[in-house]
């Protein structure tokens, strides 16, 4: 018994095969490289010279690596916390308030039009708020319509004001993930319980704080974690935008490693850029895993 | 996601995919329903419209793209980007797509995305029916070795996955990326799969190998058959995953007869500067696939995304 039971195990260990050569060979192999590349000075031809930590330490002391840090810190508002607040609002107003009077229909139809954002792809919505907030594009040109000239601005140009519009725009991209995740997690709410609630003279703000809020706790939590890992890995917006300019008021962490390989040829430090984002995402995600496994008992 | 596109999607916990179909859709509907007689007052028109206004100020770029799109430089000068267009000219809308070679970049978008959907979706089957079927030994092991590999971020192997492909001739090369990619998503599948997989019914595979058959069998005619609802998302998911994808793109496919459309769109974005419109009309191309695509697969990519999220 005991024999056959082994031999059907590894008989299906066969089709982990694949996946497992492929995944060791295009994610592991480059994984552990770039590791090793972070304790080289490396030029990325020849041969990476061996320098231990140097490369860290010099992160460190660098105050472009801060200044993007820094930014992340916003970008993180602007991808996790702002759109979940927001998400949880609209959520919570379409199923318990519009849903209820005016029927499921609108409720889609605006739930589609808000997660649309999320299908485009991220460089082409990039592009187009690019052209919008161009110095010649439609914010100003609808401000100068309005007779509002004065409040023109070179929006993505101005160092103390592009990582503020940047957040804007990463708000109106991702909106749309909370919101849908938040209504679908509302389906599990049994409907008497806001009934209930209503008859009992709970208005909707406590319905919400009460019972809305409290129910869509894993959500919320999935919500935040995903997003804020998403934010530490946010490129191509940054890289369609801005740039990273001006000087490093948009610089995330993503991009300064980015230009340290392709634009600096100076591998061993972007590597210990990108070694750094890797283990941060490893270490958040690893809690949440455990977190959500401890949960679940 | 995105993640962001993939961006947010990639990185989620473990769940059943099937969840949020018509079960669960269909007692609150009928509640809605019976309620909407009661209770619309001035107050709740008031509501619908803020609601509709934002909506419609939140979906207001798409629609300043468009139009700017089909004016000519003299008009969008005169009368900036709010007005309708004198005429509708469509010749800057054809002046981009040969400038960007769109045909191309859709031919290699469409085949990319296909490819990464076979290769991705094939192998996390592989993989769960082993892990979840299979329960072979460490499959524990082997599951948070795929959760890790889903979280990595590009920008931690994409300067050695440069160098191993210029080494290894993948560079600049459609095979080589779709493989990678494919590789990428079929660790969130190995994931989702796996713990649908988990619930299968087991009598239906111990009949089945009572009747002889053997696992390549079982796999291809009960567990495939019956996983397919699961299956469908996926596809549809890694296709618009894939599509969106930039920051490997960027990376490995330089050349014009590789490129997708994001990239071909947004790196040729510098020739536009001094043309708004045209400008204009490259953002109007990037979106119209995507926009086609989410009409046709709306319910189950807003359906989807809440099969990766939560239990």
């Amino acid at each position: 018994m005991k024999t056959t039971r082994h031999r059907r195990s590894s008989g299906y260990a066969v089709f982990l095969a694949p996946g497992l050569l492929l995944s060791l060979l295009f994610l592991v192999v480059p994984l552990v490289m770039t590791f090793y590349y972070s304790l080289t000075t490396w030029q990325g031809i020849g041969t990476p010279a061996f320098t231990g930590i140097d490369n860290y330490t010099r992160l460190f002391q660098d105050a472009d690596f801060w200044a993007s840090f820094r930014n992340i810190a916003f970008v993180i508002i602007g991808i996790a916390v702002v759109p979940t607040l927001l998400g949880l609002f609209l959520a919570a107003l379409l199923f318990d308030y519009i849903g209820k009077k005016h029927g499921d229909g609108i409720v889609s139809v605006f739930r589609s039009g808000l997660y649309l954002p999320q299908v485009v792809p991220v460089a082409v919505t990039g592009l187009m708020w690019g052209w919008i907030l161009a110095p010649e594009g439609a914010v100003n040109s609808i401000l100068d319509t309005l007779g509002l000239s004065s409040l023109q601005q070179n929006w993505l140009g101005d160092p103390d004001l592009a990582l503020w519009v940047v957040l804007g725009v990463l708000v109106w991209m991702q909106l749309g993930y909370p919101l849908v995740l938040f209504l679908s997690g509302l389906q599990r709410i049994d409907p008497e319980l806001y009934e209930a609630a209503s008859l009992d003279g709970a208005g909707w703000w406590q319905r919400f704080t009460r019972i809305t809020v409290p129910i869509l706790r894993p959500e919320v939590y999935v919500v935040l974690v995903t997003t804020t890992i998403a934010g530490l890995k946010v490129f191509a917006q940054i890289f369609v935008l801005t740039g990273g300019g001006p000087g490093n008021s948009t610089l995330v962490p993503a991009y300064f490693a980015y230009q340290n390989f392709f634009e600096r040829a100076d591998v061993g430090y972007g590597s210990a850029i990108s070694s750094t984002i890797t283990l941060l995402v490893l270490i958040i995600a690893g809690t949440m895993l455990s977190r959500q496994a401890r949960e679940d008992g | 996601m995105t993640m962001i596109t993939r961006n947010t999607h990639d990185t989620d916990t473990p769940h059943t995919a099937r969840e949020a179909a018509p079960p669960s859709h269909a007692a609150p509907k009928e509640h809605a329903r019976n309620r909407t007689t009661h209770g619309r007052g001035p107050g709740s028109y008031a509501v619908i419209t803020a609601v509709t206004l934002f909506v419609l100020v939140f979906l207001a770029p798409f629609a300043i793209i468009l139009v700017n799109s089909f004016k000519t430089s003299a008009d969008y000068r005169a009368n900036g980007s709010l007005s309708w267009p004198e005429q509708w000219n469509w010749d800057i809308i054809g002046d981009v797509w040969e400038r960007v070679d769109f045909t191309q970049k859709l031919l290699n978008s469409i085949q990319i995305s296909l490819g990464v959907v076979v290769i991705a979706v094939l192998v996390a089957l592989f993989n769960a029916y082993a892990i979840g079927i299979g329960r072979i030994r460490w499959r524990t092991a082997f599951l948070v070795f795929f959760l890790g590999v889903n979280v990595l971020p590009q920008e931690g192997l994409v300067y050695p996955i440069y160098y191993l492909f210029k080494e290894t001739g993948l560079y600049d090369g459609k095979l080589g990326y779709t493989i990678l990619v494919g590789i990428t998503y079929s660790a969130f599948g190995t994931y989702l799969l796996s713990s649908v997989f988990s619930t299968f019914p087991k009598e239906l595979i111990e009949a089945a190998s009572l009747d002889g058959a053997g696992r390549w069998t079982i796999l291809w005619r009960i567990v495939l058959p019956m996983s397919w609802p699961t299956l469908s998302v996926m596809c549809v998911f890694f296709f618009v995953w894939s599509w969106n994808e930039f920051l490997y793109p960027l990376v490995l496919l330089i050349s014009n007869d590789n490129q997708t459309v994001p990239l071909g769109l947004s790196v040729t974005q510098g020739q536009y500067t001094s043309d708004p419109t045209a400008l204009s009309a490259a953002a109007l191309l990037g979106v119209i696939p995507m926009i086609a695509f989410f009409l046709v697969f709306q319910r189950t990519l807003t359906r989807g995304l809440t099969a990766g999220a939560v239990k």
